[in-house]
This record gives structure tokens, sequence and C-alpha cells, in this order.
């Protein structure tokens, strides 16, 4: 083994390693999301981290565990990350306690992100179904941010109920950007509701669509995918154009705990955005 | 099967072996041989020649695993128990972190194994192989452990070549033994009176220097050649690749999978026992006074309720979406992720398996098309 080799080795950082992180912000969302903006104590780690939009961390709370959660913040910040944390389980649960000031821990980033550098000058699709879709928020908000470096913006979230609708005024925001559009639909609606109703892909029909220059970027239960990824392609979208962020098990981040497998992928490491094609053969498949 | 080598081959007298423990320890290594505990034979710390299992016999089928002292005076007569190599490198459970907590501040510190040099005497061919896969998990991906790699690097490995196949065996169709390929400092083969130790490594060379050997007669070389391939004619298993992985991904709603699920008892001894399998889970231990807590991984298993759940729902919920995964990952879905089957035909999930499922029936079955099912109970 030569020196050069050697030397990379010992730089190896250990993929298990956590860095605390004080919570410096904690922003509600809804009543059980909320956002929290962390900031790692250590300097250096301040200064050398650096992700790309759509990668996530493993979020540790001491004594409890780890949990992965997107980076929805701009990676051009990376000073602050923000982190939209659902409570859901026993370690999110155990989160949603903290308060500014208290300290969590961090491993990361791990994952690939959403196409945003391959989506430039392209118009962009988002397709979003239910709760659970922080990880899409953070790549809107990154387009919004370089508005002039997208063509065509439009949002089509689906929720069940009215009352699954989060991130209501972001939307409103959204809709006021140049050449984009935000439709909305429920499936159980109630007399508040003034949106389409029904499920998302009957939305499709109410938009235009360029497929030659369409980037699909899709979040949501994997059925909502399966139904409507074959009514995009039928308007002429290539299924390589379609990128969808799947949800497994992720224990470790970093692809060797083997829970996240969807068949010949590690969910944490070669997603969790996946090219449509790709995945295409094992969505649906029952089990896997 | 691996080839003969063109190393250089010696002879050691088999009462002379003790030297090679002596020598190794005069290095710095702790030897570790197969000993007989509870029935099989286990990894343990060996001193001296006689803490092997000398004369013993393994007898293994579908579910069954069976030793016996006989009047041989063969010291590699078993051919392998539960452990393969795997858990002196991928330990069952590495503590990973020591996370200390004082007024709402929380440090971190890795919790690295000891380094130490350890020299397994008595490896088998498919648990080399199944060690390579495991170095290429661990240590050629994306992310490098470095727990594992602590562990690996203090590992001298002492193959021995087999000369008798169990009935569970199907390392040849494998092509991962029963000869000790590459990966191995020293492997041996033993005859009747005497030991041929062939030197695999730079290591294994100067420990062969520190012996008192004689490099070996072709008649010797010859015999042990004859009995390494007769033990690869005798293995009646075998696995059939060639269709792989394409044919099993495409199996996926095959009615095999109900039977099989009908037998399994999703008890993970499969997962256990394999020299491959790598999937672990993170274990968070705080202290009672919520001062510290260890973070450390262990051993999981895809049979487990618990592997497949994601807030709110398990995406493996039966007993045939599991067994199913295994066998999918293990022969099909390894060779997209590692580039070579993740089976090396040692065939143990066959032999600790409670009910006796056999992977080199399952798959054959899984692979028939649904107009050979019909021809087939047509003619019975």
């Amino acid at each position: 083994m030569t020196l050069f080799s050697q030397a990379t080795v010992n730089a190896t950082p250990n993929p298990y390693l956590i860095q605390p992180a004080t919570i410096v912000e904690k922003i509600r969302e809804a009543e059980d999301i909320d956002t929290y903006r962390l900031r790692f104590v250590d300097e250096q780690m301040r200064r050398r981290f650096r992700f790309a939009a759509g990668q996530f961390n493993m979020v540790y709370l001491f004594g409890v565990g780890e949990v992965a959660i997107s980076i929805v913040s701009d990676p051009e910040e990376p000073e602050t990350l923000d982190h939209t944390i659902r409570m859901v389980g026993r370690v999110t649960k155990a989160i949603a306690q903290l308060q500014p000031g208290d300290e969590l821990g961090i491993r990361g980033p791990f994952g690939q992100g959403w196409p945003l550098d391959d989506a430039q000058d392209k118009d962009v699709l988002i397709v979003t179904g239910g709760l659970g879709c922080a990880p899409v928020v953070g790549a809107i908000e990154y387009i919004f941010r370089r508005r002039n470096q997208y063509g065509g913006v439009k949002i089509l979230h689906g929720v069940k109920t009215p009352h699954d609708l989060l991130f209501r005024e972001r939307f409103d925001v959204w809709r006021q950007h140049p050449d984009t559009q935000v439709l909305l639909t429920s499936d159980q609606p109630d007399k508040t509701w003034h949106y389409h109703v029904g499920v998302v892909t009957e939305l499709f029909e109410q938009v235009v669509i360029d497929p030659s220059r369409t980037i699909v970027l899709m979040c949501g239960p994997e059925i909502m995918m399966r139904l409507g990824v074959p009514i995009l392609m039928q308007r002429g979208i290539p299924p390589n154009a379609i990128y969808v962020s799947l949800e497994r098990h992720m224990e470790c981040g970093i692809g060797l705990c083997g829970h996240c497998q969807l068949g010949p992928y590690f969910l944490c490491k070669d997603g969790p955005v996946m090219r449509y094609d790709r995945v295409a053969s094992w969505l649906g498949r029952t089990g896997v | 099967m691996a080839t003969q080598s063109n190393n250089h081959i010696d002879v050691v007298p088999k009462v002379l072996l003790q030297q090679l423990i002596d020598v190794l320890s005069a290095k710095g290594y702790r030897t570790v041989g197969p000993v007989v505990r509870d029935g099989a034979v286990l990894w343990d710390t060996i001193r001296q020649i006689a803490d092997l299992p000398i004369g013993w016999r393994d007898e293994q089928a579908p579910g069954r695993y069976r030793i016996e002292q006989t009047d041989s005076t063969r010291i590699f007569g078993v051919v392998h128990g539960p452990q393969s190599v795997k858990p002196l490198a991928f330990a069952p459970r590495e503590p990973l972190l020591m996370i200390e907590r004082s007024q709402g501040r929380i440090s971190i510190q890795p919790t690295m194994p000891k380094s130490e040099k350890v020299a397994v005497l008595g490896v088998r061919a498919c648990d080399l192989a199944g060690l390579a896969i495991q170095d290429h998990i661990f240590l050629k991906d994306a992310y490098r452990d470095p727990y594992y790699r602590t562990r690996r690097d203090g590992l001298f490995l002492i193959a021995v070549n087999c000369t008798r196949a169990l009935a569970t065996c199907f390392c040849a169709s494998m092509d991962t033994g029963p000869r000790a390929g590459a990966n191995f400092d020293l492997a041996l083969t033993e005859l009747d009176e005497e030991m041929l130790v062939e030197a695999g490594s730079e290591a294994g060379r100067e420990v062969v220097r520190a012996l008192t050997c004689a490099p070996a007669s072709t008649t010797q070389t010859s015999e042990a050649e004859r009995q390494i391939e007769a033990c690869a004619d005798s293995q009646t298993r075998q696995l059939d690749r060639s269709r792989l992985p394409q044919a099993l991904y495409d199996a996926h709603e095959h009615p095999r999978w109900d039977d099989v699920a009908a037998r399994c008892l999703a008890c993970g001894n499969c997962t256990m026992v394999c020299p491959t399998c790598f999937c672990h889970s993170v274990e968070v231990a705080p202290d009672l006074t919520q001062t510290g807590s260890e973070q450390s991984r262990l051993w999981d298993s895809c049979f487990t309720q618990e592997h497949g759940y994601i807030h709110g729902k398990n995406i493996r919920p039966t007993i045939k979406d599991r067994y199913r995964m295994w066998l999918t990952h293990k022969l099909a879905s390894w060779i997209d992720q590692f580039g070579t089957s993740g089976c090396v035909g040692c065939g143990r999930c066959i032999t600790w398996c409670p009910v006796g499922i056999d992977l080199t029936e399952e798959l054959p079955a899984l692979l028939k098309s649904s107009t050979q099912i019909k021809e087939e109970s047509i003619q019975s």
C-alpha cells in the first residue's frame, strides 16, 4: 500500500460517529410537525459540512436513538440545517419534547437527493401526496430561491382531508411566483375546501406539459406513483425524467445495515430519490 | 473449484504441529481453533493441538447436526460448526459509541475494539470466500467500517482444505471450495501422518520459515490433490446459478413461496449461521442515571418483525415476504449489489434450519415455470 492511500484510509471518517448540534430554533409547522434549525457545536464541522438538496441526516436523541430526516434548508447555507420532523415514532415523539438550546446529534449527510442540477432550465412538475412531503418542500424552496434558473413550475398536491394540508402558507407563497401553478386536491373534502375534489392524478388533466422539457419529482405513497407514472408516460414523459422519493426502514444511513433494501438497491445510499425507470419493476410488488 | 496453486508446498509431521501454535504465539498471536462444546464445535482459544477436536467427526443433514468421537487420528475431522469466521471480524455485538450527557450537552466517543492479533486455525474454503464477501461489504464499498477493519486487520488465517464433504456441502458448485482459494495466510491439507502447508501471504511465509518442515514430495501433494478432488466429487447438492439473478426476480409471484412459507418458522437461524449475512440493528442503551448511553450494533435478521418496519407499517409482514426477501437477496440481488452470489455453499442454513428447509431444493422449485409444474403433477 502506498503512503498516499494509507493517508486516505486514515482520513476516512468513522461513518457511525455522531456530532453534537444545538437546536437554535424550533418552528411549528403543524400540530404534530416542527422544523428544527440545528447548528453543529463543533466549529470545524460547521465549516466543513456540505450537503446536496434532498440528502438526509441521521438525527440522534440522547439515550433514545437515531432517525433519518431529510435536510430541507438550502445547501448553500450549511451553517444551520433545517429538519422538519413529524411526531410519528418513538424517536420523533421524544425529539418533540426538546426546546431551543437543547442538543441533538447528527450523522450525515447521506443518500442521493433530487436532480436539481439536471432540472435547470427545464419545467419542473412536482407531484406530492399525503403527509410526509418534507423532502420535496426543501426542493421546492431550493428552486424558488433560484427561480430564473428553472422553467415553469407546477406543484400538484393531494391530501385525504383538508386537515392533512400542511405548509398551507407556503403553498400560498409559492403560488405568487411567476410561471408557477399550484393545484391542490382532497378526496375527502369538507365545506371549507375550495380546491379540486379527487385524487392527485386527476390534476394532471389541468396542467399543460411539454414532455420534451419536463422533469418530474414525486413524493408520497407508492400507490400514487404506480397510478400516476403511467398517466405521465402517456403524456409523453419518459420514465427516466421521473424521480421518486422512496421510504424504507433506514437505520445506518450508509448501506450496511440491510434494512432499506428495495430489490438490488439500498435506498439510504442509492436513494431515497430514485429515477423511476430504475425502480419501476420493484414498485407494486408485495413484500419488497 | 479453485485450482491448485503454484505456491510452494511444505510438509510438517502432525506430531510437530504444536510448533505452529508456538511460533504464532511468539509472534504475538492468540490462536483460536474449533473446540468441542455443547455438542458442536465453536471457535475458542487453543494453546495446544490437543485442544482441537482430534478424532471427532460431524454429520450434518437438513435440520440435523451431530458430532461423534471416532478412533480416527484426524485433527480436522469436523468440517464446521454453526460459526463461520464471520463473528471474528463482524462481531455479533459491537459497541460503536459511548455518548455522555451533562447539563444538556452531549459528547461522543467512538468505542473501537481492541486491536488484537488472532490466528484462526481451521478456516474452511467456503468461510474464506464468505469473509472475502464481507470484506467487500464493510471495507470496499462507499463507506468503510473502522470497527470491522480493526478486527479484520488482526486476523491471520490458517485455512484447512476439505478432504471430506458433509451431506449439506455444495461449495464445489459455488466455486468456493473445497480448496481454499485466495485470502489465506496459510493453507493446510491434512493427510494421515502429515500436514501439507502452503503459504499464501508474506506473513504466512514468515511463519513457515520458523517451522521444522521439508518440501512436500510429489506423492504427498498428489495424494492431497486426490483427496480434495474426491471431496468435491462426493458433493451431492448443487446450486445452478446460470439464470440468476433475473430468473429469481421473475419468480416473485411463484406459488412455491407459499409452500416454503408454510414450513419456515422465521426463526432467523439461517441468517445467524450464514457467513455472509450482514444485516445489523443499532441498539441504544442508556444507563439508569441517563448520563451515559452506549450505542452498539447487533446482528439482525430479515426474518424479524422489525426488519421491514417503518412508522406504522411493515413492508414485509408475512413469513412468505421475509423468506422471499432472504433468498432473493442471497442468491439474486446480492449479485447486483456486490458482483458475487451471497451464498458460498457452506450448507449451514440447511443444517441449522429447525425444519430443514434446503435452499438447493427451493431454488430449482422456484425456477420451475407453471407449465413445468403442471406437467409434473400430471405425470405423478
